[in-house]
């Protein structure tokens, strides 16, 4: 076995990604089941089933920023998927198209043989949660029916009043039960409670470290930049039910807080502004983002999209469970949603917004104008949007990018000189 | 005229003028109008309380106002919605019932732009658990209890039986009225087919049942029409604006079945029986099927369609896509194939409420028609 003890929290962070995959690999070798998952949707339960996992919207964002999403977006293209949708659903089902077509005729296509991202098997059976967006109904319904496999869903309704009635978490809760019984005739076996509940220990002791990591950034100057979560997001997503997941988000929190404690930052030389980034990553751009806000002075201290993960609970409560999944702010009102990005800016001490006008995501993108408004009234920041798109990397110019970041970094300039000129 | 002529007459002037619709209820009943939002409200609610129920379905229109507040991937319907939200359209309605079935409704029921309060509620989506029927009904149950202290209204369980009674005959004579449009395509042509159906949307419903009930036995005691053109099946959200089935006509054809969430799929089922009639509505829920925004990990759609091309004898489905729905995008792909397996023809056209030039409809319906 690989000594792990003496890794950097980077390290980790490669080794357990691929260690996942190999994991699901084998498993698939030895005939036992993969499961193919929604990134919140709860990992609990086939964990406790030894399920072995895969991720795709992580892996759909691998494919991204490894600069091979357009060969298999082409394969979805083909298949009549239309590019209106969510590129991360397209690359997944293109994905799943050539796996499929490798099973069937036992020749690897060779966009398959090209992909740079990680192999992964087909599924035995998916599993999916609408708590971030419906598209993960539709795009599981036909991963589903196109492999001829089981689906379990977790609905968790949109909450458009808060707080979240107990209606609303008995349901969910019902449907934990109901996923428990599908498993079991899934898995053919009985449904392991004990396994069960360290596993949900296990999922709160490695948020309970992802939260650490994501609290470092409130420092001024940071020893985090948020472009860094985007990157650990991986084992959030797809480890937090294991150890590994603990493990590295420990390390990084650690390394994290000694770099404070020497006075090392995350912005080499010196933070000017601090920035909020709401909205996914553009994986294909990836580095022109960070570089083009670094280039300006300007540090990421603040998104809430690593706060979807924030899946507090008491182990052993369902209902208290089916709240933690529910409660994401993207599954809840305007002023709800408005109240945690408002609490991450502050927390973050950050300067201006920047929104991902999110070519594939219609959830993520369709309150932002209303979600800037309120916010600037009550906090006075700037902010700008952009067009992008989180895999598909022909919906993203980096030229527009660069002149709105130049205008909010005027914008934020003023604003501080104002400040101080007071 | 002919009493068809005249029914067709007056169910079209009214579905293409809900104002109007609006203002005569008033002054027959001194009630105002509540309006609903795609899709799938429990209509019976508002009607319970004596208030009329009001569709609304967007309309054909130029986006401009709506700009600043949607990109232009937002689905064309609610482009006009928006649009005409921000022009004021819908501020004499006394509320607007909002359901949240897609990502951009989600959205879009956190920003209306209008002054009428908005009534939000989530339609479960595993909709086969016994878990989602008590919850819906719950949230029946507060969608009640808001309609009631905004109209200033007691609505009974008994008021709302009745009306559940009244729409399910509405239905019944709506699964009626396509099979019997079925056979004369020619009198009931595209268009006309499309306003008697609309005309729902503004009337109280038995009004409209007692028209269409008439119009059916008129029809019925004609001889069935010979028909040269070509039978098809309408499958989408909707099927406007009249342009695109004023091309479906001039190029012969006739619609015999549709799976439109604007049409059939509103009447397909009726509401079951029983007696909490909030448990009843959700109920109805359970028991639909085969459209994109009640999920369905079997996706019986397609398998549905193609009971129904082999029912009404069509010679081909024509998807209507929205343009920018999602939720029918990824329906899309898997009805196609299934389409393809098994020998049925199909045509996609794209429905685009602003678009005032159809001339690549009109080609593709050409070339269509004459393949098959
Ligand atoms: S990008 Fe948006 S639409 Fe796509 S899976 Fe994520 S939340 Fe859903
Ligand atoms: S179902 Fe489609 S057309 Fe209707 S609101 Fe949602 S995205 Fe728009």
């Amino acid at each position: 076995m690989t000594d792990t003890t003496t890794m950097s929290a980077k390290e980790l962070l490669g080794f357990y990604q691929e260690e996942l995959y190999e994991e699901a690999r084998q498993a698939k070798i030895e005939g036992k089941l993969v499961c193919w998952s929604a990134s919140v949707a709860p990992s609990e339960f086939c964990v406790a089933m030894d399920v072995a996992m895969i991720y795709p919207e992580t892996h759909a964002a691998g494919i991204g920023a490894r600069k091979g999403a357009l060969d298999v977006l082409e394969v979805a293209d083909e298949k009549g998927y239309n590019v209106d949708t969510c590129s991360y659903a397209r690359v997944n089902l293109g994905y799943m198209e050539l796996l499929k077509q490798e099973a069937l005729t036992g020749i690897t296509p060779e966009k398959l043989e090209k992909s740079p991202a990680a192999r992964i098997p087909l599924p035995d059976f998916v599993i999916t949660c609408n708590n971030i967006c419906n598209t993960l109904l539709k795009w599981y319904e036909n991963l589903a029916v196109e492999l001829n496999i089981p689906c379990i869903i977790i609905d968790v309704p949109f909450n458009h009043t808060m707080p979240i009635p107990q209606y609303a978490k008995d349901y969910i809760a019902e449907q934990f039960k109901e996923a428990i019984t599908q498993l079991e005739e899934i898995c053919g076996k009985k449904f392991d409670y004990d396994k069960f509940l360290k596993v949900q220990e296990q999922t709160q002791r490695s948020v309970a470290q992802w939260n650490r990591i994501a609290s470092l950034s409130s420092h001024k100057p940071s020893p985090l930049n948020g472009f860094d979560l985007f990157n650990y997001m991986a084992l959030i997503v797809c480890a937090r039910s294991k150890d590994y997941a603990e493990i590295t988000f420990k390390k990084f929190a650690d390394e994290l807080e000694e770099n404070l404690n020497k006075g090392i930052f995350a912005f080499k030389g010196n933070e000017q502004k601090r920035v909020t980034w709401e909205g996914i990553a553009v994986w294909p751009h990836l580095g022109h983002t960070f570089k083009g806000l670094k280039n300006l002075g300007n540090i990421m201290t603040g998104s809430a999209y690593p706060g979807l993960w924030n899946l507090t609970y008491t182990p052993g409560d369902m209902s208290s469970m089916a709240e933690s999944y529910t409660r994401i702010y993207i599954n809840t009102c305007l002023d709800n949603k408005v109240k945690v990005l408002s609490d991450v800016i502050s927390g973050g001490k950050c300067d201006g917004v920047i929104y991902h006008q999110n070519r594939s995501c219609k959830l993520m993108s369709f309150l932002n104008v209303e979600t800037a408004d309120m916010l600037q009234k009550e906090n006075h920041l700037p902010y700008v949007s952009f067009d992008g798109d989180q895999t598909d990397p022909r919906n993203f110019s980096p030229a527009q990018f660069d002149t709105r970041i130049q205008a909010l970094d005027e914008m934020m300039k003023q604003n501080k000189e104002g400040v101080s000129n007071e | 005229m002919s009493r068809i002529e005249t029914i067709i007459s007056e169910l079209s002037s009214i579905s293409n003028n809900p104002r109007k619709a609006m203002e005569d209820y008033k002054k027959e009943t001194g009630k105002g109008s509540v309006g609903v939002m795609p899709y799938y409200a429990p209509e019976e609610i508002i009607h319970a309380a004596g208030f009329l129920p009001v569709g609304i379905w967007g309309g054909q229109k130029s986006i401009s106002k709506a700009r600043a507040y949607l990109p232009p991937f937002a689905c064309s319907i609610m482009q006009s919605v928006m649009e005409m939200q921000l022009e004021g359209v819908y501020d004499d309605l006394e509320a607007v019932l909002f359901p949240v079935p897609c990502d951009t409704l989600k959205c879009l029921s956190q920003k209306w732009k209008g002054t009428s309060p908005v009534i939000v509620f989530t339609h479960p989506q595993n909709r086969k658990l016994e878990a989602a029927n008590k919850f819906l009904a719950e949230e029946y149950r507060l969608v009640r209890e808001k309609l009631e202290k905004i109209l200033s209204v007691q609505i009974s369980d008994e008021a709302l039986n009745n009306s559940i009674e009244i729409y399910n005959e509405n239905r019944q004579v709506m699964r009626e009225f396509t099979d019997i449009a079925a056979n004369y395509p020619n009198i009931i042509d595209p268009i006309k087919r499309h306003a008697i159906i609309k005309a729902r949307f503004f009337m109280e419903k038995s009004k409209h049942t007692a028209l269409v009930k008439e119009l059916n036995s008129a029809l019925k005691s004609l001889p069935v029409e010979a028909f040269t053109g070509k039978k098809v099946v309408l499958t989408g959200i909707m099927a406007e604006p009249n342009e695109v089935l004023d091309i479906l006509k001039d190029n012969g054809f006739g619609v015999v079945a549709d799976d439109l969430a604007q049409e059939s799929r509103l009447f397909r089922n009726d509401v079951p029986s029983g007696t909490d009639p909030l448990y009843r509505l959700a109920k109805w829920w359970q028991e639909f099927d085969g459209c994109s925004l009640a999920t369905d990990a079997k996706k019986s759609r397609g398998p549905m369609l193609m009971d129904m091309v082999k029912a009404s004898k069509a010679d081909a489905v024509v998807v209507c896509m929205m343009k920018f729905c999602d939720p029918e995008e990824f329906d899309y792909p898997i009805y196609y194939r299934q389409f393809e397996e098994a020998g049925i023809k199909s045509l996609f056209i794209e429905i685009d409420l602003e678009t005032t030039s159809f001339e690549q409809t009109k080609t593709r319906v050409q070339s269509f028609s004459e393949m098959l």
